[in-house]
C-alpha cells in the first residue's frame, strides 16, 4: 500500500492518455457487463414454467410444426403423467410490433392442473374467465404496463393466426388479472396473457384441431426422462412424430433456434478485447518507455527488481481495474433497463462477475512486456541517454 | 590514518562497442578516500570519472580489481544486494536533479524512505525534516516544473540525504545551475561534509565547485592524478 501513491501519481502522469485508455476499458467492460448478463440470461433459464416436474412434447421435427389435438388423450393416459395440457404460439402484439405479449391460447381447465401453483388469481376472477369465451387472464405487470384494466376490451395484433375474416386482429376482453405466487417468476409472467384455445380453435382460418405444444405434469420428477422416452414411443412411426424434453432443455433449444447466442456474444467480446488488448499494451509500454529516467533512479536509489516490476504491473492493474469497476458497474447499474427491454428474461448480476476475474488477467498480459522491460533496464545507460 | 570509507585498488573497467572492438575507460586504478572527504573528481570528457563515480556508487562493477566502499566489496555483490546496498549507504545527487515530475518535493524526498519499514507519518516526518536541513521546506508541496534548478537541486540533495547515507555521489551536481544556484548548492554540500561528517565525492567540470571540496582528483585516460 505504501506504493500506491507512487503508482497513482505514475499513472496520472499523462492524463489525456490515461482518460482516453481508461475510457476505453470503461467501454468495453460495459460492453461484457452486457452481453454477458443476456448471455447469462439465455443459458440460465430460471424455474417456473421449466421446473423439473413439466416435460414438453414438440413435433420430433420443429416446433413450427403443429402436432393433433388428439394425441392429448394418449398423452394423459399414459402410466406417470399427472395433468397434459396444449398450447400454441400466437405471436402477438398490443399496437406496435415493439409492444410484445406473450399470448397463449390456453385450455381453461387442464392448463391450472399443469400450472396449479403458478399464479395467485382471485376466485370470481377465475369464475369470470371460465365463463367468458373471449375472455382473458392477463398479468397484473401487463396492466400496468398498457394501462388496461379489467374489463376492458384489448386488441392484439398476431403475427401468425388469421381470422375466417382474413383479419390479423382479434379483441379479447380482459376478466382478470394474476400476480406470480413465487416472486422469482415475475419476470417469466410479465406478459403472459392467457386467453381460451377453443376460441382461438374456432376463429383461426387453417390449422383447426392441431396444437403447438403438448406440456406435461409428470407425478414424480425423477422418472421424466423415462416418461419423454414412454411419450415419444407412442408416436413413434406415426406423421407426427414427437420430441418430449424437461421444460428447461426446451426452453434452451428454443433460444438455440436464434442461433448461438454465446457464441456470437463471446465473439464480439473476444474482437473487443483483443483490439483493446494492444491499444492498453501500447499505451503502457509507450508510459514505461517515456519514463526510462525516472525508472533508472528509482533503480539508483536501491529500488530493485521485484519492487519495479511489482510497480508496473500495479500501474496496469490500477487502470484496468478502475476501468472493470465502472464499466461492470455501469452494466450492473443497466440491468433494469435491460430487463425491460428483453421483456420476460430473467436477468442476475452474476453474469458480471467474471468481469473482475478478466480485469486482473487483462492487466497482467498488457504489463508484461513493459514490466519486462522495466527490469531490464541498464541505469548507466538509461541515466546517459537523458544527456 | 583514517578509516577509509572508499577503497579502490587496481580497478580497471572495460566496455565492449559493436561486436568486436572493447573500450579500456579505467586501467589499474587504485584510490583511498578517507571518512567524512569531501573530494572533487575532475578532468575532460572521456577522463572516466563518471564511469569512477557509478562504480562508487555501486552502479556498476568493475571488470578487474578490487573495490570496497562503505566496508562492502562491491565487486563481489550480485544485482540484488548491491541495490539493497544502494539504498542503505548511497545518496545520488544528478546534474538533471532527476525528480520524478509527478510528485510533489516533498514526496520525492520520500521515495528512498519507501523501501524502509518507517511508517507513512514517520516518513513524511523525515522527508519534512531534510527539506528543512536543505532550507526548502516551504516548498514541500509544490511539483518539480515548480521549481527552480537550484530549489530543484536542493529537493535532490534533500533526497540523497534522507536516509542518512554513509556516502554522496554528486554527478555534476551545478552543471545546470547559474552561479548564484551553483555557489548555494556547493555551500550547501560543504555544509553537509564540515557540519554532518558526510562523505562527498563529486564529479565537475568546473574549477570553482572544486574549489569547495577538500581534495581535488585529476583524471585523464582512465588515470589518476591528484592535484
Amino acid at each position: 500500500m505504501k506504493y500506491l501513491p507512487l503508482v497513482w501519481a505514475t499513472l496520472w502522469r499523462k492524463k489525456t492518455r490515461t482518460v482516453f485508455t481508461l475510457l476505453s476499458i470503461v467501454v468495453a467492460f460495459l460492453l461484457f457487463g452486457l452481453l454477458e448478463t443476456v448471455d447469462y440470461a439465455f443459458s440460465h433459464p430460471s424455474g417456473g414454467n421449466s421446473g423439473a416436474d413439466r416435460l414438453i412434447t414438440i413435433n420430433k421435427y420443429s416446433i413450427t410444426l403443429s402436432l393433433p389435438f388428439s394425441d392429448a388423450q394418449q398423452i394423459k393416459n399414459t402410466k406417470g403423467v399427472a395433468a397434459v395440457t396444449w398450447l400454441s404460439w400466437f405471436g402477438a402484439y398490443y399496437q406496435d410490433p415493439k409492444n410484445f405479449v406473450f399470448a397463449l391460447p390456453i385450455d381453461s381447465d387442464s392448463y391450472f392442473d399443469v400450472y396449479n401453483d403458478d399464479f395467485v388469481i382471485a376466485g370470481d376472477q377465475m369464475q369470470a374467465f371460465r365463463n367468458t369465451r373471449t375472455g382473458v387472464l392477463a398479468s397484473s405487470a401487463l396492466l400496468k404496463q398498457f394501462g388496461w384494466n379489467v374489463g376492458d376490451k384489448v386488441p392484439l395484433h398476431s403475427a401468425i393466426w388469421t381470422q375466417k375474416d382474413g383479419s390479423l386482429d382479434w379483441t379479447f376482453d380482459i376478466v382478470g388479472a394474476f400476480d406470480p405466487k413465487d416472486p422469482a417468476q415475475a419476470s417469466q409472467q410479465a406478459q403472459l396473457f392467457l386467453f381460451h384455445y377453443e376460441m382461438f380453435d374456432e376463429g383461426r382460418n387453417f390449422g383447426k384441431g392441431t396444437v403447438g405444444w403438448f406440456e406435461e405434469r409428470v407425478a414424480d420428477p425423477g422418472e421424466s426422462a423415462a416418461l419423454s422416452n414412454k411419450i415419444d414411443a407412442l408416436f413413434a412411426n406415426s406423421p407426427n412424430e414427437t420430441k418430449t424434453q424437461p421444460a428447461k432443455d426446451f426452453a434452451l433449444a428454443f433460444i438455440k433456434q436464434l442461433g448461438d447466442i454465446g457464441f456470437i456474444l463471446h465473439a464480439i467480446l473476444g474482437a473487443v478485447f483483443f483490439t483493446l488488448l494492444f491499444l492498453t499494451g501500447n499505451t503502457m509500454m509507450q508510459s514505461v518507455r517515456e519514463r526510462i529516467p525516472e525508472l533508472a533512479v528509482l533503480k539508483t536509489l536501491g529500488f530493485g527488481n521485484p519492487t519495479i516490476l511489482g510497480l508496473v504491473i500495479g500501474e496496469s492493474l490500477l487502470l484496468c481495474g478502475m476501468g472493470a469497476v465502472l464499466g461492470l458497474g455501469l452494466s450492473y447499474a443497466a440491468l433494469p433497463g435491460i430487463k425491460k427491454a428483453l421483456q420476460g428474461v430473467d436477468l442476475s448480476p452474476d453474469g458480471i462477475a467474471p468481469g473482475f476475474a478478466i480485469a486482473v488477467l487483462f492487466a497482467l498480459i498488457v504489463s508484461v512486456l513493459p514490466a519486462v522491460r522495466a527490469v531490464r533496464l541498464n541505469i548507466i545507460d538509461a541515466l546517459a541517454a537523458q544527456h | 590514518m583514517s578509516e577509509s570509507i572508499v577503497s579502490l585498488r587496481n580497478v580497471g573497467k572495460r566496455y565492449t562497442r559493436g561486436k568486436q572492438q572493447s573500450v579500456h575507460v579505467l586501467e589499474g586504478l587504485t584510490l583511498e578516500i578517507p571518512k567524512g572527504d569531501f573530494v572533487a573528481l575532475m578532468g575532460p570528457s572521456g577522463s572516466g570519472k563518471t564511469t569512477l563515480l557509478n562504480l562508487i556508487g555501486g552502479l556498476d562493477k568493475p571488470t578487474s580489481g578490487e573495490i570496497t566502499v562503505a566496508g562492502e566489496r562491491l565487486d563481489r555483490l550480485g544485482g540484488s544486494a548491491l541495490s539493497h546496498w544502494r539504498a542503505n549507504h548511497v545518496g545520488f545527487v544528478f546534474q538533471f536533479y532527476n525528480l520524478m515530475p509527478m510528485l510533489s518535493a516533498q514526496r520525492n524526498v520520500e521515495l528512498p524512505l519507501l523501501l524502509t519499514n518507517l511508517p507513512a507519518a514517520k516518513r513524511r516526518a523525515n522527508a519534512l525534516a531534510a527539506l528543512t536541513l536543505v532550507g526548502i521546506a516551504d516548498r514541500a508541496k509544490h511539483k518539480p516544473n515548480e521549481l527552480s534548478g537550484g530549489q530543484a537541486q536542493r529537493v535532490a540533495i534533500a533526497r540523497a540525504l534522507v536516509a542518512d547515507p554513509t556516502i554522496l555521489v554528486c554527478d555534476e551536481p551545478t552543471g545546470d545551475l547559474d552561479r548564484k544556484s551553483a555557489d548555494e548548492v556547493l555551500h550547501l554540500l560543504q555544509t553537509l561534509n564540515r557540519d554532518y561528517g558526510k562523505s562527498i565525492v563529486m564529479v565537475t567540470h568546473d574549477p570553482k565547485a572544486a574549489e569547495f571540496a577538500n581534495r581535488q582528483l585529476h583524471m585523464d585516460k582512465g588515470a589518476l592524478a591528484e592535484a
